[in-house]
């Protein structure tokens, strides 16, 4: 089915499982252990690799002695550029070379893979791979290198730039005006399980148990790299400990394990270690943005642009689009967006996230707070008065919008007219008290996916796609969907995902995998139950599908006796009109209180809310728990998480999880998440849309608000550490 | 991680006499020296493993203090009656130091002998002088958010990470040792952790093959005992700055103070300037001003860690004044 049209009445509409705050299925087995990651998949015969990692930023190996990590105990290969086959290219989305010359382009780039008996003596041999290097002087820091900044040209992205009516004037001449900027910090997904392949070759078929989000692309990465056909590669990925974003591209690990495997002939294992991750993966970039709001003087927006800088390797067009909500979010007359990238050599910058919005609404949103204070307006009245009826660059309707409810709501859940808009008046012993909000939107993009349900004599149903669950719930939702739709209970539902033998799927990213997934597994279901009725000679449009029967009128079949030896069918989703037709975008409004120690400057949030709307809920408990995790995100990019680049070496300083801060339980406190009711007629068909990133759009920047709104100190650089707080603060008498 | 042998001592003379060869190395919870080893910042031959002694109790002693044997927990001692009721410092700097799971591990001596979390130390492609002697100091000019600002020397910059250890410089703890000989002495906290000088790869007053058997405690001294750790995160992370104080006051006069500091130096901080001033003095700003400016006295900052000069003050402030009820 293409999404052509909006979709109509249809079996998902009655109250049923979908929606339901239902425990995920795989949850016993993963708190039992009997989840099984890439890494902890047992292979009889195989050996364990480790990586090399370049210790410069940029320059050429002078030379690589791996004879004594030859000669270590238990080694059995040392692969460097001298001995591993050339290999495809392109950039990171594309391909993944590995060890391909001498020359280093980034720190961190795997200069050599040792392989030994077990992983404690690749590790050690690592250690004695001598490696010599000639430096050559590189570009590290973003704001050192900002004059370097090209116009980027991805084939894959929207446009870098936008502009609607004249900017330049309208600003120039509108009565009040806010040019803030802001920057955000290089920031690592910091996932919990670590990139792993096991790697074994089957004459010239390739299998990899790997930590990837979206199989079917991993399987042309590796295609293009290796040279190898599609076809030959099975890429199992049925359990992922986390991705942000941090495995949707093949990494280091799978190319230098399937590499290694096919010249020892011999199953090869790997999983980076933690500050390697750091390093050999992706991260987000930093970004410089500069705001700029100009409006008349009852706030409303003449004149809106957003500039934004971030980094890649010079060989990349990723970018960070950290201005795209800004084309979406506000009405107003005149518009200007920009995006521009600055080469550097360092590690590639790739999606986290939300990439674009998770930082882009941190500096939007507090441009907006310090809007609403120049006009004396209340932050949620200026919002109101700027909101669109329609999508003032694209001049197309949205497919749905309930942004202003999500900020009433929040609004009276939260007690927002408790807020004293004065900043630095509420005090709480040495504690400076304080709220801020702020209003978050993600696009909701569909992609291709495909599905097949089958139904068998014993009454299970068995679904099959290559979609991943990364830990959001997808095989939860999708066992809820063909429990709906089949008329099954949820035990007679088995989900299979994670396999590139089973119909392509779009996989776990951009906020478009429960929608599109579950989208191909309703159509895959609906043409089953076609096919049940029609056997059943009821007619389709009157069979109602309930306990294991199928019914019309007073006739009522058990399934099993209609499916012989089993029956299945296949389902399919892809964009279409409705993608171009219509702005679909999801909606959040999110509030927050923080403490600020007014002797130390420590920040800690006291209580966060997030109303969201995003179509349908498939699962309440999922759904929350996305949100609740995405605003954990938001605080720990507003208060805590950072990579710290030393442009004297290129490379990232803190690189293990007791340096690089992300929140813990204690740094959370009460924090809530709700959705509000709404069916998205042109999103898909379950008129759903994405929320995997919906929780951290805006959440940063609601703290970053309250932070200002407790102590009247406005930090426009991430994180707000107390460092940049302290000297803004009195000392209390 | 470099191929080691282990062995597990029996006795304490044994794990001394074991630990006196060179490349060899005690092992006690492991908590930091496995990490270092994983990165080959450590590299011992040969891990003596102590944790069978008979050094895991808490006793007291007959001055009316305690004595903790080396082995003791972290948990374990932060959850101690005797130390909860009469060293809340300790306790409370215990459990705002790591993780649950760490101080499960962690033991006191090796909470001790931890080792500096600067972050060019743990990379063994960096010049750190105190991993590696002459190769420089890569902090210096480097990222230094988290270093020292007093007792620097130009060969180190780097702080002791231990909540522990300032909770007890302030309570003026003795380290109990016994050498390869089985000769005991007990050395006072304040010499035990030493500053870098030209020598940051010695840390510490310990010999060869000098192992720490006990801590002990004298009798807690009066007054109110705080530990205030400010950090960048609620829990799980190490301090910017600490303070602990224990102050005597009454009627508006401050009887006697002890102030240790933790993230200042490469040892647990104390001023007896800083200290002096506030003896027999109101508890107000001018006089909690005079303990900042006596305990700033020659402080340092390297760029990103100026801030810990003013952070210090502040938190000097908010604890004094906490502590006098000002
Ligand atoms: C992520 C993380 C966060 C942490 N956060 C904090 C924090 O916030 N605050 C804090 O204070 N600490 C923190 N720690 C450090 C922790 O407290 C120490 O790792 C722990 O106390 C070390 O004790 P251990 O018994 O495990 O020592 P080990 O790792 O076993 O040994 C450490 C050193 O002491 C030597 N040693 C041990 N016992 C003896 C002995 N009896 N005699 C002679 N030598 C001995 C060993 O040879 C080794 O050199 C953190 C650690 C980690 C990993
Ligand atoms: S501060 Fe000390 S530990 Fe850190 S790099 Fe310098 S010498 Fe090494």
């Amino acid at each position: 089915m293409e999404m052509n049209s909006p979709v109509g009445p249809n079996a998902l509409d009655a109250p049923g499982i979908v929606g339901k705050p239902i425990d995920r299925v795989d949850g016993r087995l993963k708190v039992t252990g009997g989840a099984r990651y890439a890494y902890e998949m047992q292979q009889d015969n195989v050996l364990y690799g480790f990586v090399v990692e370049a210790s410069i930023g940029k320059g050429t190996i002078r030379s690589i002695d791996t004879r004594a990590a030859e000669k270590a105990p238990g080694v059995v290969l040392v692969l460097t550029h001298r001995n591993t086959p050339t290999q495809g290219t392109g950039n990171h989305r594309e391909a993944h070379p590995v060890l391909t010359g001498p020359q280093v382009t980034r720190y961190g780039q795997p200069v050599a893979f040792v392989v030994a008996e077990s992983f404690e003596e690749a590790r050690a041999a690592a250690y004695l791979v001598d490696v010599k290097y000639d430096w050559s002087s590189g570009k590290y820091a973003l704001r050192a290198n900002v004059n370097e900044a090209r116009v980027p040209k991805p084939n894959d992205a929207p446009a870098a730039d936008s502009a609607v009516g004249d900017f330049a004037a309208a600003f120039a001449s509108a009565p009040v005006q806010i040019d803030v900027t802001y920057t955000t910090p290089l920031q690592s997904h910091a996932m919990m399980e670590p990139h792993a392949t096991l790697a074994m070759w089957d004459g010239n078929k390739l299998i990899l148990h790997t930590a990837n989000q979206m199989l079917n692309q991993g399987q042309q990465v590796i295609a293009t790299t290796l040279k190898i056909p599609v076809e030959n590669i099975r890429l199992i990925s049925p359990f992922i400990g986390g991705g942000f974003g941090g495995k949707l591209w093949v990494n280091a690990d799978a190319i230098l394990a399937s590499i290694a495997a096919r010249q020892l002939k011999r199953p090869v294992k790997i999983a980076l270690t933690r500050q390697q991750i750091f390093h050999v993966t992706t991260h987000r970039s930093d970004t410089i943005q500069r705001v700029r709001l100009g409006t008349d003087r009852e706030g409303r927006i003449l004149a809106i642009g957003h500039d934004v800088f971030s980094g890649n390797l010079p060989s990349e067009q990723t970018y960070e689009d950290a201005a795209l909500q800004t084309r979406t979010l506000y009405a107003g007359p005149n518009r200007l967006t920009r995006h521009r990238l600055v080469p550097l050599d360092i590690p590639v910058a790739s999606s986290m996230r939300a990439p674009g919005e998770a930082v882009g609404l941190m500096a939007l949103e507090c441009a907006m707070d310090e809007l609403a204070e120049k006009l004396n307006l209340d932050p949620i009245e200026l919002r109101m008065r700027n909101e669109p009826s329609e999508d003032p660059e694209k001049h197309i309707p949205y497919s749905s919008r309930h942004l202003v409810a999500c900020m009433q709501e929040g609004a009276r859940r939260f007690g927002w007219d408790k807020r004293n808009p004065k900043p630095g008046q509420v005090h709480d012993g040495r504690w400076l008290v304080g709220m801020g909000m702020a209003a978050g939107t993600r696009g909701n993009p569909l992609r291709l996916s495909k599905a097949n349900v089958r139904l068998d004599a014993d009454g299970k149903a068995t679904v099959r796609m290559a979609m991943t669950d990364i830990g959001t719930g997808t095989y939860t939702i999708l066992a809820q969907i063909t429990a709906e739709m089949l008329g099954l209970p949820m035990e007679r539902v088995v989900v299979e995902l994670g396999d590139t033998s089973f119909p392509e799927a779009a996989g776990s990213g951009g906020s478009f995998g429960a929608g599109s997934s579950g989208s191909a597994l309703f159509e895959a279901c609906d043409a089953l139950r076609e096919k049940l009725a029609r056997i059943a000679g009821i007619d389709p449009a009157t069979a109602r599908f309930a306990d294991g029967n199928i019914a019309s009128g007073e006739k009522s079949m058990r399934l099993t006796d209609l499916v012989g030896t089993g029956l299945d069918a296949d389902g399919e989703i892809q964009p279409g009109r409705n993608n171009k037709d219509f702005s679909q975008q999801s909606y959040g409004a999110h509030f927050a209180e923080v403490g600020i120690d007014q002797d130390t400057g420590e920040v800690r949030v006291r209580r966060m809310l997030g109303v969201f709307t995003a179509g349908r809920v498939l699962n309440a408990k999922t759904a929350r728990s996305q949100a609740i995790g995405g605003m954990v995100f938001g605080v720990g990019a507003a208060l805590h998480e950072g990579m710290t680049l030393d442009a004297r070496f290129g490379y990232f300083v803190n690189r293990d999880l007791a340096e690089y801060l992300v929140p813990l339980h204690a740094d959370i406190p009460a924090i809530d998440a709700i959705f509000l009711a709404e069916l998205d007629n042109e999103s898909n068909p379950l008129k759903s849309k994405g929320i995997g990133e919906l929780g951290i759009c805006g959440a940063g920047a609601s703290i970053a608000n309250a932070v200002y709104n407790a102590c009247g100190v406005r930090i426009r650089d991430y994180p707000i550490t107390l460092d940049k707080l302290l000297t803004g603060l009195p000392m209390r008498a | 991680m470099k191929a080691f042998t282990y062995q597990r001592a029996n006795t304490t003379a044994h794990a001394a006499a074991a630990t006196a060869k060179p490349g060899a190395k005690i092992i006690a919870g492991g908590t930091n020296l496995l990490d270092l080893m994983k990165l080959q910042v450590e590299t011992p031959s040969q891990l003596i493993d102590i944790n069978h002694l008979p050094l895991d109790k808490v006793e007291e002693t007959s001055e009316g203090g305690l004595r903790i044997g080396a082995l003791v927990r972290n948990s374990d001692l932060a959850a101690d009656p005797r130390v909860r009721q009469r060293y809340g410092v300790l306790s409370r700097a215990l459990l705002a130091g790591a993780s649950a799971q760490l101080r499960n591990k962690a033991t006191t001596g090796g909470n001790l002998l931890q080792r500096t979390r600067c972050y060019y130390f743990y990379d063994i492609t960096k010049p750190c002088n105190k991993r590696s002697p002459g190769s420089g100091c890569a902090a210096l000019e480097g990222f230094n958010r988290i270093h020292a600002i007093l007792g620097t020397s130009e060969q180190c910059i780097a702080t002791h990470p231990s909540d522990m250890a300032v909770a007890m410089r302030a309570l003026d703890a003795n380290v109990e040792t016994v050498d390869r000989q089985g000769d005991t002495r007990a050395i006072p906290i304040a010499e035990f952790h030493r500053l870098p000088g030209n020598t940051p790869e010695i840390e510490t007053s310990l010999k060869p093959g000098e192992i720490i058997t006990a801590v002990t405690l004298p009798p807690p001294p009066p007054g109110v005992q705080v530990y205030r750790k400010v950090r960048d995160r609620a829990s799980y992370a190490f301090a910017l700055v600490s303070v602990a104080a224990i102050v005597d006051s009454a009627r508006g006069r401050i009887r006697s103070a002890r102030l240790a500091f933790g993230g200042l130096a490469l040892k647990p901080w104390r001023s007896p300037q800083a200290e002096q001033q506030l003896v027999d003095a109101a508890p107000d700003t001018s006089t909690f001003n005079a303990a900042a400016n006596a305990l700033l006295e020659g402080a340092r900052g390297f760029g990103d860690n100026d801030f810990k000069i003013p952070l210090v003050r502040r938190t000097l402030h908010s604890v004094l004044a906490e502590t006098t009820g000002a």
